[in-house]
């Protein structure tokens, strides 16, 4: 898995609730066998119309991509276990989503490849999307080691909560299977027990 | 103080715990299908490893497989090489598989249970979020990451936070028309598509018991749509009497004795939820979703809300938009053009019989497409057997070969752009049934009256 300590980016907001992982990926580019290249369909069916052309009005297409920290409405990640959401997001460049809200498997998914995803609460999160719609360009920064999330200019400054031992995976990007096999002999025994 | 039965389940397969950390749970049953399963394969080969435990493992191919000519190749190249590929890790890692023109080949949910792989007490996990419908057994089971796969493939184990525990009860009479889909859409209207999240469910009461295990399991099936991780209902009599005699159910002694120890698994009178939900069965109606969540669910006589419940209002006209709806207008007598019966959610034998009854001797409406997709081998054997293929196939319906099918459409059967369809799978998401499709989801007994008038249609007027 790759380290996460800190980065610094504009925010790319999308501000709708209950994104699934359907919108994230649509089903039919799951057939790969491979993690690699589902950046290419990420949110496809907002990116493109039924003829493939690029839809102008999508936020992915109207700007000069150049953001590392999606910023999404509640409930982000409904639905579908596919971990291929958590890669088209990450191939696509992002390397941090925010929002106030993020169903369970999605979480667990974006952690085991390195994304992070951070909490905020619902007001700040709102706060966050107006504030966007007059300068979009405004930089916000995330830090890991201090769990922090603020603007560069200053305005926003939230704490986010990790558990430790995930905290600690990001940092080193120690994996947890390296780990879970270095305690198979107490899986053994409990085998054994049973 | 007293455990629930997801305690009682969580705490026996805890092999161990990292201080403020995780607990490392022991994975009875793993079940694997062609789409989750590749790249965990993958990196268990670049780790140079073997699968741990392939007698724990049991795989089938379902999400991608056509539900036509299954005897002839795939035509479709990626699906191909998927199912092609599942079929060589299994060969290289020694798990059962229950491939394309096998007996027990079917929807990992459906052949699970029907095989008697699903049993009381056990974690069962699958890259799928739908395995919660395992939890029907009393069992605890959840859907997992493709990296998740490959954990327990590697180790049988996964790195899990424990849950915080829900209990959902439903006491009283269902009324006439009224199934298990109605009873867990009109929880998630209630509850929201994400009320569930952070928890893992128990559903208990008179009318859950009073449920036949296949209804059971449509309920603890969409316990994911309320963003629950799992949901589960203590076995009973009638959880032992359905296992009796399954393939791989524990036979003759050693199944009373199973039995015995099965009896146990309920939650202790003095036990706490964090969070208790109560619902009165005689409320219940028959449900039908009208947006792109399952949490915006009405009943079916009922008027699309006016405004946002439980959503933004802005997430909420995208939703009516998407779907050519307004909100105030009703849904029943709306025009269809799809009916489809099928998925982990309904495409079991009760199901196929329900929807069979409502339709017999009827034709369906001229403007309808209608595809009843059996959940399995073993299911469409018994449609067969029963003369239900033909039923359907008399009213117009077509009868196919089972996987998940329209459910996902990630094979061939998608719902055109636009076109509405009233389906029995499990979720209404904006293109899940094919890009621009729109979904109504309903019971199988909705969908079928439905496809006969050619507009969405209330049971109780043609009972």
């Amino acid at each position: 898995m790759k380290k996460f300590k800190k980065l610094s980016s504009k925010l790319t907001p999308l501000n709708i609730e209950n994104i699934d992982t359907d919108q994230i990926i649509p089903a039919r580019f799951l057939k790969a066998v491979t993690r690699e290249g589902f950046g290419d369909n990420l949110f496809r069916d907002w990116r493109y119309d039924n003829y493939n052309n690029l839809k102008n009005n999508f936020i992915l297409n109207k700007i000069k991509f150049d953001s590392k920290i999606l910023l999404a409405g509640r409930n982000f990640g409904c639905g579908s276990s596919r971990e291929h959401a958590a890669w088209a997001i990450y191939d696509y460049g992002f390397r941090v989503v925010v929002s106030s809200f993020f169903a369970d498997i999605f979480k667990n998914n974006a952690l085991n490849n390195g994304l992070l995803v951070v909490q905020i609460k619902q007001n700040i999160l709102d706060q966050i999307f107006d504030k966007l719609i007059e300068d979009p360009s405004i930089y916000f920064n995330v830090d890991l080691i201090t769990q922090k999330f603020y603007s560069t200019d200053g305005i926003f400054e939230e704490k986010f909560e990790i558990n430790n031992y995930n905290k600690t995976c990001l940092l080193n990007g120690f994996d947890n299977i390296d780990y879970l096999l270095s305690i198979k002999e107490k899986i053994v025994k409990y085998e054994e027990k049973k | 103080m007293g455990k629930t039965l997801f305690e009682k389940v969580w705490d026996d397969h805890v092999v161990d715990s990292i201080n403020n950390g995780p607990s490392i749970l022991y994975i009875d049953k793993h079940l694997i299908h062609e789409v989750t399963s590749p790249q965990a394969f993958n990196g268990l080969n670049n780790r140079n490893i073997k699968v741990f435990r392939p007698k724990k493992t049991v795989a089938t191919a379902d999400h991608n497989v056509p539900t036509l000519n299954q005897h002839l190749p795939i035509k479709e190249e990626l699906s191909r090489n998927q199912v092609d590929t599942l079929t060589k890790n299994c060969k290289e890692h020694n798990i059962n598989l229950y491939g394309l023109g096998h007996k027990y080949q079917g929807i990992v949910h459906v052949i699970g249970p029907e095989l008697g792989i699903t049993q009381p007490g056990m974690t069962i996990v699958c890259g799928d979020s739908h395995t919660s419908t395992h939890g029907a057994f009393g069992s605890i089971a959840f859907g997992i990451g493709t990296s998740e796969v490959e954990m327990v493939l590697s180790t049988q184990c996964l790195l899990q936070y424990k849950p915080k525990t829900m209990l959902i009860e439903i006491d009283g009479d269902l009324k006439d028309g009224v199934y298990s889909k109605d009873i867990i859409l009109y929880i998630i209207s209630k509850i929201s598509a994400s009320g569930g999240t952070g928890y893992f469910v128990e559903y208990s009461g008179s009318a859950i018991r009073s449920l036949s295990m296949e209804s059971r399991m449509t309920i603890c099936n969409m316990s994911i749509e309320m963003g629950a991780r799992g949901g589960m209902i203590a076995p009973d009599n009638k959880t032992f009497e359905y296992l009796k005699n399954k393939e791989f159910s524990p036979k003759g002694d050693d199944f009373l004795k199973t039995v015995k120890k099965w009896g146990n698994l309920k939650t202790d009178n003095n036990a706490k939820y964090d969070k208790v939900i109560k619902f009165n069965a005689n409320q219940i109606e028959p449900m039908i979703t009208y947006g792109t969540n399952p949490g915006m669910g009405i009943k079916i006589n009922e008027n699309i809300p006016s405004s946002a419940i439980n959503n933004s209002e802005e997430s909420f006209n995208k939703s009516l938009e998407y779907m050519g709806i307004h909100s105030g207008e009703k849904l029943i007598n709306k025009k269809i053009d799809y009916v489809f019966i099928g998925s982990c959610t309904n495409s079991r034998i009760e199901d196929l019989r329900v929807a069979a009854n409502t339709i017999k001797g009827k034709k369906i409406h001229n403007n309808v497409t209608a595809w009843v997709i059996p959940g399995s081998k073993s299911v469409e054997k018994i449609a067969l057997e029963e003369g239900l293929n033909k039923v359907f196939e008399e009213a117009g319906f077509e009868f196919r070969q089972p996987g998940c099918s329209a459910c996902l459409a990630m094979n061939e059967d998608k719902i055109p752009s636009s076109k509405y369809c009233v389906s029995t799978s499990n979720r209404n998401f904006e293109g899940r049934q094919g890009p621009g499709s729109r979904t109504f989801l309903a019971s199988p007994v909705t969908a079928a009256i439905s496809a006969i008038n050619g507009y969405v249609s209330d049971i109780r007027n043609h009972l």
